[in-house]
C-alpha cells in the first residue's frame, strides 16, 4: 500500500519538474510503460489470493487513473505554456499606424452643396442645371430686368459678347426649367408641379476681401396651382432650421425689390444677437411667368435664391471667403 | 439715405422709441442700415455766459470765472481754456453733470472741487469734451442769442438720431422726409403733419420765358422768378444742421434752400442766376458738337440722347443731373430762374452712370419724382428764399405735357389669399390702400385702384399684394401645413450620381478643388492647344481673361500654389464645366480631372517610397469607371509627353485623356518632378448601367498560365483584344499578371504572363477541352508575333 502511494508521489513530482513533452512522455513510461513500476504491480497481482486481488487491483488501477490524469494535465499546461510564449513573441504594436493609401477630401462648397441638395431633396426638389454662358435673354429680359438696370451695367457683368454673359445668378435656370417642364407636359390640361433647385457658379465683377468674382447660389422654385408666400416661408425656415440643425432658428421676411419676383422678400435669419441676411426670395413675377407662356392667373409659385458660400462659412466658421478658391490643402483638409 | 430722427418726428410723431420706429421701418421694406445718436450721453450740461474773468492766484494758465448758468446766482469756475473771455456763451456742465469722457462705459461726473485752491462749482466745456467733435481748440462758443440756463441738449437737438435707409429702386417715393413720414404714417396710423402754409404774393409781371421742346422727356416744367433778393444772407442754424444730419454741407443760403426741399419733399430744385441767362430757356436734348461746363467744373462733351436746359444761346444745365457752373448763383445772384421739372425716368437713367457721376438729383430723377407736386415744392422753396434772402417772387410758369399714366389696378380680395396663403378680409385691405394713399372703388370683395403720382412702382395686381402684404406685416404671415402633392422623384439608377463619383475620388486620395472658370490665355495655348479661346471682354485680370476649354490648368494652378506653401505630395480633383465655341454657339462640357504628384503614396512605415507614375492614375480612372471596361490608345495630347499620353475611349467614344506632364511644361512651371493627369467626360462617367444577372456556375473553375516572349512594341491590350475577339470556348477571364523584361530576355523583347480562367456552367471541364482552349488562345498570340516562353 505504501508502495502504491510512494510511486504516485514521485510520479507527481516528477512529472511536475518536467518542462518539455518529449520527455514527459519517456518519464511516463517509467510508470505506465511495459517495465514501468505500476505495470510490474499489476503483473504482481497474480501472487496474490483471489480474495485479496480484486481490491489490489482496485487500488492500482485508481493509482494509474490518477497517474494518468496527473500526466494529461502536465500535457496540457506545457501546451499552454508553449501557446503563452509563442504568442508573446508574436505581438504587434498595434499603434503602429495603418498602411496604405490616405484620404482625400470635398471641398467645403461641395459639402454644403451637397446637403442642401439633399435636404431639399427630401421635400421632393429635384435639382436642375444650366449653362455658365447665359444669352442675355435668360440671365435679364426672360426675368423682367429692364435694359437700363443697373445689372446690366459692364461694371457687374462679364461679357463674352453683345448677346452673351457669364450669368449673374442661378435665376436663368427656373426658365429654362419652366420652359422645358411646359413643354414637356403640354398634352395635359395641367400640368404637374415645379418643385427644383438649381444650385451652380454665377459669376461678378467685384473682388476683395468679401467678393469673388465666381461664387455659388443655390436657386429654388416651387410653381403649381396652389403655392403661396406663407408656403415660401415655411419652406425657407425649415431648410434653414434643418440645415443649422437648429430647431429653434427664427426665420424672418423683409420685405425687399427684385424684378423677377412680386412680392419680394429678403431672408434674414437669427444668429448670435441678431439678424443676418441670407437670400432674397419672393412670388414668381406674373411677367416671368408670361415670358415662359405659364398662365399666371392659373399658376403662381416661389422663388428664392441663397449664398452657398454664405451658407458653408456660416456653417463651418470660415471667416474669409477667399480661402475657399485658393486651393489651399491645410484648409480643405480640413473639410474631409 | 440718411435723415434726421427729429425731423422726420416734426413731421410724423408715432409713440414709438427710436429702435421701435427703425425695426418698424425695416419690416416694411425700408432697411435701416443704420441709427445712431448725434451725440453721446451727457447731462447737467447747459449754456452759460461768463460774467467776470479773473487770473488764477496760484497757477499762469488758469482763470477764475464768475459765470451765469441759470442757476439763480453765478457759479464760480476754474476754467483752463485760452479762448474765454467775459460776455462769452459757453456750454458749462453743472456739478453733478455726467460727461461722455474717454471710455463709453465711465462717464465722467463732475464734482465740485478745488483747483489749485479756488473752489470751482463745474467746468465750461469744449466741444470735444462733451463728445461733439474729435478735435477741438478751447471752449464751445455759443451764439450771443443762446438762451441762458437751457440744456445743451435741446439747444442743439442733441437727443436726435441719425437713421440711415438702404432703399431698393423701386422706392423712390421714401427718398424725402416726407415720403418717409408718410409711409411712417401708413403703417402707424399716426397723423401727418401737413406742409407748411405759403404766404407770399407773386407779381405777375415777373417772369422768365420758359419753352420746352422736349416734351415727351420734360412732362412738366414748373419754375419762377425771384426778383431783388440777398445771396449773401446766412442760412438759418436750424437748416443747416437739418442739412448736415442728412449728410449734407451748408454751402450758401439759396442752395441750402434747394436742397432742404429736395430733402423734405423729394423734388429737385435747381436755382439758375437770372443774370446769366440769356433770352429765357428751352428744355431740349442736347445738339452734337455742344459741350457744358458743370457745377463740379467738369467740361462734358454733351450726345443728342442727353436732354438740357438752355438759353437762348447754348445749354446751361445737364437736366435733372448737374447745374452748369456758367449759369450759377453765388454771393452776387440779386435773381434767381428757381426750376421745379418732372424729367421721365428712362431719360435721365443711365446718364450719370455714363459720365461717371452723380448726383442726389439725378438719383431721385431716375427713379422717379411725384409729377403732382412741382408747384408745392416750388412754393416752397420759394417761401423759405423769401423768408431767408428777402425779394419777390414771380409768376409761376407750369407746362405741363402728357404725364405718366397712373392706370387703375385690379385688386381682388381672393387673389390676396391665394398669393399670400393668409385669409385677409376686404374690409382691412381697403383700410390699408386708404392709408397709402390709393384711390380706389370697391366692388364687392374686389377694388379698382389707382396708385398716387408718387408710386411708380405700382403697375399690376401683385404690387398691390405686396403692398398689402407689407402694411398687414410680413411677420404676420406664418406657414401653412404643408399642402403639397406628394409623389416620388425620379431616380435612374444607370446614371451615377456626380456624389458618388467624387466620392470615389476622396477614397483615392484626390482632394477635390474648385477654381475659376475664367483662366489665363497662356494655359490655354499650352495646354491645350487652344489659340483661340473664349474671351471675356471685361475681365478682371489678365490671368483670368479667358474661359477654360479644360480643368486641367486650373488643377496645375493648384499643384503650384500648394507646392509654394511646402507641400510634397498633392492630388487633387475638380468636377466643373469647360468651354468652347462650336457651330456658332457657347457649349459647356462638364468633366472631372485628376492631377497626382510626388509619392505614390503617403510617406509610411513599412513600404518603399515610389513616386506616382501613369499606372497609378491609370488605375484610378478604372476604378472611377468600374465596371465599365475602358480603352486606352497612345496618343498625343499638347500637355502631355508624347510618350505616355492615351485617349481614353468608352465603347470606341473618346471620352477623355490621361498623361504625364510634358518636360516643357514641367520645365516651364517650376515643378521639380512630373505630374500625372486625367480629365474625363462627366457624361461617359454617369452612365453605369443597371446591373444584369447571369447564371452563376456551379462547376469549379480552372486557372492556366500562359507566358510569352513578345516584341516590347507589342500593346498587351492589341493581345488582349485579339484573343478575346476569338470568343473561345469556356474562357471566362483573361488577364495579365506578370511584365517582365531583362535578365533572361532578349533585348526588345518583353515577357508577359496571363491568366485564363476557364469555366463551364454545366459541366466540369475535361483536360481535354482546357487545353484545347488554351492552344487555341495561344495560337491568336502566336498570330501576333508571340513565342511561348519555356
Amino acid at each position: 500500500m505504501q508502495e502504491l502511494q510512494q510511486i504516485l508521489d514521485q510520479a507527481m513530482q516528477q512529472f511536475a519538474l518536467i518542462g518539455d513533452e518529449a520527455e514527459l512522455e519517456q518519464v511516463k513510461a517509467r510508470y505506465l510503460g511495459k517495465d514501468g513500476s505500476l505495470t510490474a504491480l499489476l503483473k504482481g497481482l497474480g501472487k496474490l489470493s483471489a480474495e485479496e486481488r480484486p481490491a489490489a487491483g482496485a487500488r492500482i488501477n485508481q493509482v494509474k487513473q490518477n497517474i494518468e490524469a496527473a500526466l494529461q494535465q502536465r500535457r496540457d499546461e506545457l501546451q499552454q505554456n508553449k501557446l503563452a510564449q509563442r504568442l508573446a513573441a508574436e505581438s504587434l504594436d498595434v499603434t503602429l499606424p495603418g498602411r496604405g493609401l490616405g484620404t482625400g477630401g470635398l471641398h467645403p462648397v461641395t459639402r454644403a452643396l451637397e446637403r442642401i441638395e439633399k435636404l431639399f431633396h427630401s421635400i421632393g426638389f429635384a435639382v436642375a442645371e444650366g449653362p455658365d454662358i447665359e444669352t442675355d435673354f435668360y440671365n435679364f429680359t426672360a426675368l423682367n430686368i429692364p435694359e437700363d438696370h443697373p445689372a446690366r451695367a459692364m461694371h457687374d457683368t462679364f461679357y463674352i459678347d453683345e448677346q452673351h454673359v457669364l450669368r449673374t445668378h442661378t435665376s436663368p435656370i427656373q426658365i429654362r426649367y419652366m420652359q422645358a417642364h411646359l413643354e414637356k407636359y403640354r398634352h395635359m390640361e395641367t400640368m404637374p408641379d415645379i418643385r427644383i433647385i438649381a444650385p451652380g457658379r454665377v459669376y461678378r465683377v467685384d473682388s476683395d476681401a468679401t467678393h469673388s468674382p465666381m461664387f455659388h447660389q443655390v436657386e429654388g422654385l416651387w410653381i403649381g396651382e396652389r403655392v403661396s408666400f406663407a408656403d415660401l416661408k415655411g419652406v425657407i425656415a425649415d431648410f434653414l432650421q434643418n440645415y443649422f440643425e437648429t430647431a429653434d432658428m427664427q426665420v424672418r421676411f423683409r420685405p425687399s425689390f427684385f424684378p423677377f419676383t412680386e412680392p419680394s422678400a429678403e431672408i434674414d435669419m437669427s444668429w448670435k444677437d441678431g439678424w443676418l441676411e441670407i437670400g432674397g426670395c419672393g412670388m414668381v413675377h406674373p411677367n416671368v411667368l408670361k415670358h415662359v407662356g405659364i398662365d399666371s392667373e392659373k399658376y403662381i409659385g416661389f422663388a428664392f435664391g441663397m449664398g452657398v458660400e454664405r451658407l458653408a462659412m456660416l456653417r463651418y466658421g470660415v471667416n474669409d471667403l477667399r480661402l475657399f478658391f485658393e486651393n489651399d490643402l491645410q484648409f480643405l483638409k480640413q473639410f474631409a | 439715405m440718411q435723415f434726421s430722427e427729429s425731423w422726420l418726428r416734426s413731421i410724423v410723431n408715432p409713440p414709438l422709441s427710436s429702435e421701435a420706429l427703425a425695426h418698424l421701418l425695416t419690416m416694411a421694406g425700408l432697411e435701416v442700415e443704420g441709427l445712431s445718436a448725434v451725440a453721446p450721453a451727457f447731462d447737467r450740461v447747459v449754456v452759460a455766459q461768463v460774467l467776470t474773468k479773473d487770473k488764477h492766484p496760484d497757477a499762469d494758465r488758469l482763470n477764475v470765472l464768475t459765470v451765469d448758468a441759470g442757476q439763480g446766482e453765478a457759479l464760480t469756475i476754474v476754467c483752463g481754456a485760452q479762448n474765454v473771455t467775459a460776455g462769452m456763451k459757453a456750454p458749462c456742465a453743472l456739478v453733478g453733470a455726467r460727461l461722455p469722457g474717454s471710455d463709453i462705459e465711465k462717464p465722467m461726473e463732475i464734482k465740485q472741487a478745488k483747483v489749485r485752491g479756488v473752489a470751482s462749482f463745474g467746468m465750461m466745456c469744449s466741444a470735444k469734451e462733451l463728445g461733439l467733435a474729435e478735435q477741438s481748440d478751447g471752449l464751445m462758443v455759443l451764439d450771443a442769442d443762446a438762451p441762458v440756463g437751457q440744456s445743451i441738449r435741446t439747444h442743439f437737438d442733441l437727443d436726435d438720431h441719425l437713421i440711415t435707409l438702404k432703399l431698393t429702386p423701386n422706392r423712390s417715393d421714401c427718398l424725402s422726409l416726407y415720403g418717409i413720414a408718410r409711409e411712417v404714417a401708413a403703417l402707424t396710423g399716426a397723423p401727418l403733419q401737413p406742409l407748411p402754409q405759403v404766404s407770399f404774393k407773386p407779381a405777375k409781371d415777373i417772369n422768365c420765358k420758359v419753352k420746352v421742346t422736349a416734351s415727351a422727356a420734360c412732362p412738366r416744367y414748373t419754375g419762377r422768378v425771384i426778383s431783388g433778393l440777398n445771396a449773401k444772407a446766412t442760412t438759418p442754424a436750424w437748416m443747416a444742421q437739418r442739412l448736415e444730419r442728412c449728410g449734407l454741407r451748408s454751402i450758401s443760403a439759396l442752395v441750402d434752400v434747394t436742397n432742404y426741399v429736395m430733402l423734405e419733399l423729394g423734388q429737385p430744385l435747381h436755382a439758375f442766376d437770372l443774370a446769366k441767362l440769356h433770352g429765357g430757356i428751352e428744355v431740349r436734348f442736347a445738339r452734337d458738337g455742344e459741350s457744358l461746363k458743370l457745377l463740379n467744373q467738369q467740361e462734358i462733351v454733351l450726345q443728342d440722347d442727353m436732354l438740357v436746359i438752355a438759353d437762348t444761346r447754348h445749354p446751361v444745365a445737364l437736366a435733372g443731373v448737374m447745374g452748369g457752373a456758367d449759369s450759377a448763383v453765388d454771393e452776387t445772384t440779386s435773381g434767381i430762374f428757381l426750376e421745379s421739372a418732372f424729367f421721365v425716368p428712362g431719360v435721365i437713367a443711365g446718364k450719370s452712370r455714363r459720365l461717371g457721376f452723380g448726383s442726389d438729383s439725378s438719383y431721385r430723377f431716375e427713379r422717379g419724382v411725384d409729377f403732382f407736386a412741382t408747384q408745392s415744392a416750388l412754393d416752397r422753396a420759394t417761401q423759405l428764399i423769401l423768408d431767408i434772402c428777402g425779394g419777390q417772387a414771380g409768376a409761376v410758369t407750369d407746362i405741363c405735357g402728357e404725364l405718366p399714366a397712373r392706370n387703375s389696378v385690379k385688386l381682388r380680395t381672393s387673389r390676396v389669399h391665394r398669393v399670400l396663403g393668409i385669409s385677409i378680409d376686404a374690409g382691412a385691405i381697403a383700410q390699408i390702400l386708404s392709408r397709402l394713399g390709393m384711390i380706389f372703388q370697391r366692388q364687392g370683395e374686389d377694388f379698382s385702384v389707382t396708385p398716387p403720382s408718387y408710386r411708380f412702382d405700382i403697375a399690376i395686381e401683385e404690387d398691390l399684394i405686396e403692398e398689402v402684404a407689407r402694411v398687414h406685416g410680413y411677420e404676420k404671415i406664418t406657414p401653412p401645413p404643408s399642402q403639397a402633392t406628394m409623389s416620388i422623384l425620379p431616380q435612374a439608377e444607370a446614371q451615377r450620381p456626380l456624389v458618388k463619383l467624387r466620392q470615389a475620388l476622396v477614397l483615392r486620395d484626390y482632394q477635390e478643388t474648385i477654381n475659376y472658370a475664367f483662366v489665363e490665355a497662356g494655359w490655354e495655348r499650352d495646354l491645350c492647344g487652344n489659340v483661340a479661346p473664349i474671351a471675356l471682354k471685361n475681365p478682371i485680370a489678365s490671368q483670368m481673361s479667358v474661359m477654360r476649354s479644360s480643368l486641367l490648368g486650373g488643377l496645375l494652378g493648384g499643384l503650384r500654389a500648394n507646392l509654394a506653401r511646402k507641400q510634397a505630395r498633392v492630388r487633387l480633383f475638380e468636377a466643373g464645366g469647360c468651354f468652347a465655341a462650336e457651330a456658332g454657339d457657347y457649349v459647356q462640357h462638364e468633366r472631372i480631372a485628376g492631377l497626382a504628384y510626388g509619392a505614390a503614396m503617403p510617406e509610411q512605415w513599412g513600404l518603399v517610397a515610389r513616386d506616382v507614375d501613369f499606372y497609378d492614375v491609370k488605375g484610378d480612372v478604372e476604378a472611377l469607371f468600374f465596371p465599365r471596361l475602358l480603352n486606352f490608345e497612345a496618343a498625343p495630347h499638347p500637355a502631355s509627353h508624347p510618350g505616355r499620353s492615351a485617349r481614353i475611349r468608352l465603347d470606341g467614344r473618346e471620352i477623355g485623356w490621361i498623361g504625364e506632364l510634358h518636360p516643357q511644361w514641367q520645365h516651364q512651371y517650376g515643378l521639380a518632378q512630373t505630374a500625372v493627369w486625367f480629365e474625363v467626360d462627366m457624361g461617359a462617367l454617369a452612365e453605369s448601367g443597371v446591373p444584369k444577372v447571369t447564371n452563376i456556375s456551379r462547376f469549379p473553375a480552372v486557372r492556366r498560365d500562359l507566358a510569352v516572349i513578345v516584341d516590347a512594341r507589342v500593346t498587351v491590350q492589341s493581345l488582349l483584344l485579339a484573343m478575346l475577339a476569338e470568343n473561345v470556348p469556356h474562357v471566362v477571364e483573361l488577364a495579365l499578371f506578370d511584365l517582365y523584361c531583362g535578365k533572361g530576355v532578349e533585348l526588345g523583347k518583353k515577357s508577359l504572363a496571363f491568366r485564363v480562367l476557364l469555366q463551364d456552367t454545366r459541366k466540369t471541364l475535361t483536360d481535354s477541352e482546357i487545353d484545347q482552349s488554351v492552344a487555341h488562345l495561344l495560337a491568336v498570340l502566336q498570330k501576333q508575333g508571340a513565342q511561348l516562353r519555356m
